[in-house]
């Protein structure tokens, strides 16, 4: 046992922000003052505070560090390290000795992500070190198929990709499926902007999905398993390549694991950037070398999936969340979260929101817990105004509704989703018109144009949008945005196309108020369509430094240095937003309607 | 490597098409399909060309036009959108002087945007080649890419 160890976070935004030249200087550091025998080095995955990165966790004191440079190490090595005095500049908060006194932790309950940023990926033995394939060991030798599934159902896991269907129900269907081979399939396709739990799990704990995959092939009666991971996560991808090859070195996949009857291994396949390959049905084509284009169903996977045979498909989540179940057993899980949605769940924080990152919490907890409990709330000086959760399929809640207890249920109910658990914060300078149409186009542009009402539909919601934001609406065309957009959820063929229309409908049952602004008004509340208001220049903040007028790409702003004010020419501004950008002073002020 | 000897390593069944399409493109310095990297493929796993076609004109990551030897992927989704990339984007355009969808006369660089890179903690986000570099700021761009144009 080392006397410290030093966690990195090695995850692909710490990576980004240059951790690994933070590793090169640690283990030099440390070899250059002779502590190579004392502290070790670990590279983990994601530990969260991705906007911090990168962190670094120091124990058995606790200590982390954030936004740590390579020309910080030294000072860590030679003061932390070695005369054992933390470096204060660069705490995230004063030491302790267990991070969850840090707010960002105390209401987070890691069961899926407990051993991201605690081990690392890259070694199964820290996996096995940590209980890792103990419920594999425990579902083959101690229970029958019929019994894992029945302690699954018991559980009351609920699918975590998003439609939140009940995993036990799936596996059920599977194993009664007629037909041979029976395959499993581990949906990595995580595409929802702003969604990347799957792909943390994936890059920090690979091992916990493969276990998770091999105890539903055995449950379900599988041999073959299939990982289908998107091309945009070559970290991730890199990760399970790793695991794969030491599961099997380990004789924890292949034939007779753990010298039982039961054998099965995983093959990794890699898609090609296409969003639509999330759905089920896509995905499966895709796997067979096909476009990725969904399908009716039924006929479920379930009964005819991969190759026509009876397939079990879950999502990254899902399967993180099986081992825990089986060896803490049914009943310890389903104290977490609230009667209908189990366990928990882990949300990406993004947008206007003190910490960013990857949480994970019990189900059932409010947004407004989530948002200012966990998140910090939101930055100084700023309002909120709505939360996006769900992603593209997902909806816009207002800051009335921060009250509602995230789960399955409650979420649909005000018109959103749990979606794979994006939560992205908007403040007062984000227009909800905006936000819908942003989201519109993503899905319009990713309908992979097999049906005609995600096809044309989504087109013709995207066309309204446009119209509104040019400040060309009518009253008129609110209703026809409802219209369709009922009528896409109720005849699309996949899910991609039946929830595409959400964040317009909820933007629409909330923010109703700002549309009609956009209509009436021909005025932008928030001031960011840029055909709906106009700039003007504060008399009294501006101090004439000549900036705006140089930046401004029409000549449209007049004065003269060192005579403040200067001001807009209206009918010569394209309203690009250079002297807003440019003025160091805040002298340039957006304001709604057009140029008045 | 040989493209012959490339596509023996697959086995010959159809539903490895993708990683197939995958390879060929990458052992490709022009980052592309050619036709007859198509119809290899078709042979190799004795599907029709029309079929091989017709996943590749589904798949985004794929391309049957010539392209850079690096291949720039802003990411466009939301929280990067919040977080600023429209800038880095304009600033990619002015520093390579292309389009979206274009590559430099140089055949350096291809710049693409991408959907949601995953990175939301660090955005704005893009990914060069399968690296991701993450805060982006037009400072920052332009320094990655003096940097990979001194490398080449």
């Amino acid at each position: 046992m080392k006397r410290l160890s030093v966690l990195l976070c090695s995850g692909s935004a710490c990576q980004s922000s240059g951790a690994l030249a933070v590793k090169q200087a640690l283990v030099e550091g440390i070899a250059a003052h002779g502590l190579s025998e004392e502290v070790q080095v670990v590279e983990t995955g994601c530990m969260g505070p991705c906007e911090l990165g990168p962190v670094l966790l120091v124990y058995p004191d606790g200590v982390y560090y954030v936004r740590v440079k390579p020309g910080d190490v030294q000072e860590i090595v030679s003061e932390h390290f070695l005369k054992g005095r933390p470096v204060q500049r660069l705490l995230w908060t004063a030491p302790a000795p267990e991070p969850r006194s840090i707010p960002f932790f105390a209401r987070q309950r890691k069961i899926v992500l407990a051993n991201c940023g605690q081990i690392d990926p890259e070694r199964i033995e820290e996996y096995i070190a940590v209980g890792g394939y103990e419920a594999l060991a425990k579902a083959l030798t101690e229970m029958t198929p019929d019994q894992v599934i029945a302690e699954i159902a018991r559980s009351g896991l609920r699918g975590r990709g998003g439609a939140g269907f009940p995993t036990g129900k799936k596996w059920q269907a599977v194993r009664e499926a007629q037909g041979n081979p029976k395959y499993v399939i581990c949906n990595a396709d995580e595409g929802d902007p702003g969604a990347f739990m799957d792909r943390a799990i994936l890059e920090g704990d690979p091992h916990s999905v493969l276990e998770g995959m091999a105890i539903a092939a055995y449950a379900v009666g599988a041999e073959k398993g299939y990982i289908y991971v998107r091309a945009e996560y070559p970290l991730a991808v890199k990760r399970l390549e790793v695991a794969l090859a030491q599961a099997r070195k380990m004789g924890l996949l292949g034939p007779r694991i753990f010298d039982t009857a039961f054998s099965f291994d995983v093959e990794l396949r890699m898609g090609a950037g296409a969003f639509v390959c999330g759905e089920e049905t896509a995905l499966i084509a895709s796997i067979e070398g096909k476009r990725g284009e969904p399908r009716p169903r039924p006929p479920y996977p379930a009964t005819s999936g991969l190759f026509g045979k009876p397939t079990l498909i879950n999502n990254v989540e899902t399967f993180a969340n099986v081992r825990h179940i089986l060896l803490q057993g049914a009943s310890w899980f389903s104290q977490v979260g609230t009667e209908t949605s189990k366990g928990t769940k882990v949300f990406a924080l993004a947008g206007q929101v003190k910490n960013t990152g990857l949480v994970e919490v019990p189900m059932g907890i409010t947004l407004r817990e989530l948002i200012f409990e966990v998140g910090g709330g939101v930055p100084a000086g700023r309002e909120l105004k709505a939360v996006q959760i769900g992603g593209p399929s997902g909806g816009c809640l207002p800051a009335a509704l921060l009250d509602v207890p995230i789960d399955y249920e409650s979420l649909k109910q005000y018109g959103a989703i749990m979606g794979s658990g994006g939560v992205i914060v908007l403040d007062n300078t984000s227009c909800m018109v905006n936000v819908a149409k942003f989201f519109l186009e993503f899905t319009a542009d990713e309908s992979c144009g097999k049906c005609v009402p995600c096809r044309v539909g989504l087109r013709l919601m995207l066309s309204i949008l446009e119209k509104l934001v040019r400040g060309e609406g009518e009253e008129t065309d609110l209703v026809r945005l409802e219209e369709l957009g009922r009528l896409i959820q109720s005849s699309a063929l996949c899910g991609l196309g039946q929830t595409a229309p959400n964040p317009v409908l909820s933007t629409l049952r909330y923010f109703r108020e700002e549309y009609l602004a956009h209509i009436r008004d021909k005025a932008c509340p928030a001031g960011v369509c840029p055909d709906l208001l106009h700039y003007v220049i504060d008399p009294d903040l501006c101090r004439a430094c000549d900036l705006c007028r140089r930046a401004c790409p029409t000549g449209a702003i007049s004065g003269t240095p060192k005579t403040p004010p200067y001001r807009i020419l209206q009918e010569k501004c394209i309203r690009c937003g250079a002297c807003f950008e440019a003025c160091p002073f805040g002298a340039v002020l957006k304001r709604p309607g057009r140029k008045g | 490597m040989d493209k012959h000897a490339l596509v023996q390593k697959f086995p010959r069944s159809p539903d490895v098409l993708l990683a197939l399409l995958h390879a060929l493109q990458r052992a490709n310095p022009q980052n592309y399909l050619t036709p007859a990297d198509l119809q290899l493929a078709a042979e190799h796993l004795g599907l029709p060309l029309s079929r091989v076609r017709d996943a590749v004109t589904f798949y985004t990551m794929f391309s049957l036009r010539p392209r850079g030897r690096h291949i720039l992927r802003v990411c466009a989704s939301p929280n990067c959108h919040l977080a600023g990339a429209w800038s880095v984007l304009d600033e990619l355009k002015q520093v390579l002087d292309v389009e979206v969808g274009e590559t430099t006369p140089d055949g350096l660089f291809t710049l693409e945007l991408t959907s949601c890179l995953g990175a939301c903690g660090v955005a704005p986000v893009m990914m060069v080649d399968e690296e991701v570099f993450g805060n982006l700021t037009p400072e920052r761009v332009r320094e990655i890419i003096s940097r990979i144009r001194r490398e080449g």
